[in-house]
């Protein structure tokens, strides 16, 4: 088994989250040069649950690198609703391209599949497990804003399920970086990265309320409270309600702060923050394509076995 | 010899298994695949008093004795456990359980949206935690009632 995949977060060290982001920087001034650096490169998208923002973007990353992409398709128009395994489906799509990109609505797939495949495969979201490239625009984001050390993050809304931030609290591990996490007690991180977390000795506290900690945050990563994930919709509404972003919550902010948002938002954040100095979301959405065109960069590099 | 111990009979060649946690006994006989359908002959003491535990289960099993590997699987539902190796009714090696590093296809993972409950060829995979294990695909820990996920039938 090859072992130059990208699975989990918790993978990534500081050396290897900086090289990336500093190839992104690269790409971001000069993206000519990248034009035509993996011309005739394929790059498969096998996305098992729906997606537009990864999937699209990349998309747009390896055609900006010269490369094509092929698509599964849905699973409704594929032969996983025969009933063929991940696994038998990896390995079959390894014969066609020259990367995988993933995508499956259960935790460890792209782990297990990166067993069965000598290409390199990126974890483009596991059910609620990790969504590591994700995590790397998010650092990106926050190294352009705030750099990337000494700095307090507050990380707000559905801890339990998303994916996106069990990576981005992995890999801020790396880094000099207060952690806040404020949620609802039944929403709070999972056991795993909280031992994760505690095991990286992390400085990590966590909240029921915002209020308590805005002041201090450089940066508050807001996602989504998620509906299906309550049996009542007047529970939902109750909780959701508390977690909201408006101008209003914004006042005790300091006017450095950046408001992120790994998208897509329901109502969590008003629209009247987006005019802000605050709203720093749309760039980070953008930022995912220097990024996982440096990402995509790497990887296919390495497999030639070239040099970065 | 004490009263408890009278509670089963003395075996002439074969494993004793002791200081199991008390209601462990048919979780060990499930991770040593024994259901007596081999012949063998099997006696366990349940809920026996035991200075060091309060209460404790023993398991006696007649001609068989265990290899490394079945002593570190057992290490998970019976930390304190002691393995004795009989021979002609004496006591010829005496050992505590160690705990291993991972276990293979042994426990299904409680969460039911790991990948290792999809219809796929591969075989659970825990790495042994400080105080429990944790799956190699979802990373989801399971600190108590692990014997509740072995992969094997009581």
């Amino acid at each position: 088994m090859r072992q130059d995949h990208l699975i989990s977060a918790a993978n990534l060290s500081r050396e290897g989250i900086e090289a990336v982001l500093d190839r992104a920087a690269a790409i971001d001034a000069d993206p000519a040069a990248y034009r035509q650096r993996h011309a005739g490169a394929v790059l498969a998208l096998c996305f098992f649950e729906p997606s537009t923002r990864t999937k699209m973007s990349f998309d747009t990353a390896m055609k900006r690198l010269g490369g094509t992409t092929v698509d599964m398709g849905t699973v409704e128009s594929s032969s996983v609703k025969k009933g063929e395994t991940l696994a038998d489906t990896v390995r079959v799509v390894e014969g066609y391209a020259d990367a995988i990109v993933l995508r499956h609505p259960s935790e460890g797939a792209a782990k297990m599949a990166s067993e069965f495949v000598d290409v390199p495969l990126v974890n483009a979201g596991d059910g609620a497990g990790q969504h590591p490239s994700q995590t790397l625009l998010d650092l990106y984001t926050i190294r352009e804003r705030a750099g990337l050390d000494d700095l307090s993050v507050g990380i707000m809304g559905d801890l339990k399920y998303g994916r996106t931030v069990h990576s981005l609290a992995h890999a801020l591990t790396n880094f000099d970086v207060r952690q806040h996490f404020i949620s609802p007690e039944s929403l709070r991180l999972p056991r795993n990265v909280r031992f994760d977390l505690h095991e990286s000795g992390a400085q990590v506290r966590e909240h029921t309320e915002l209020d308590a900690v805005l002041p201090e945050l450089d940066v508050l990563y807001v996602t989504r409270i998620q509906r299906e994930r309550f049996p009542d919709e007047n529970e939902y509404r109750a909780i959701a309600g508390e977690y909201r972003i408006d101008e209003e919550t914004l006042a005790a902010a300091r006017d450095d702060l950046s408001v992120m948002h790994p998208l897509p938002r329901v109502d969590e954040i008003a629209p009247e923050v987006d005019e802000t100095e605050y709203a720093t979301y749309f760039q980070q959405a953008h930022n995912g394509i220097p990024v996982r065109m440096a990402l995509l960069d790497g990887l296919l590099t390495r497999a030639k076995g070239g040099k970065r | 010899m004490s009263d408890h111990e009278l509670r089963v009979s003395k075996i002439r060649n074969g494993t004793v298994i002791d200081h199991v946690a008390a209601g462990q006994a048919l979780n060990v006989l499930a991770i040593l695949g024994i259901d007596g359908s081999a012949g063998e002959g099997v006696s366990i003491g349940m809920n026996v008093p035991s200075d060091r535990l309060g209460r404790k289960d023993i398991v006696k099993v007649e001609d068989r004795e265990l290899s490394q590997s079945e002593v570190e699987v057992l290490s998970l539902i019976a930390p304190e456990a002691s393995i004795n190796i009989i021979r002609d009714y004496d006591v010829v090696e005496k050992s505590r359980v160690d705990r291993p590093e991972s276990v293979v296809g042994l426990l299904s993972c409680p969460n039911r949206n790991c990948i290792t409950n999809d219809d796929e060829p591969i075989a659970s995979k825990f790495t042994v935690v400080d105080d429990g294990v944790r799956c190699t695909y979802c990373e989801n820990i399971v600190r108590d009632d692990i014997a509740d996920h072995l992969d094997v039938q009581t």
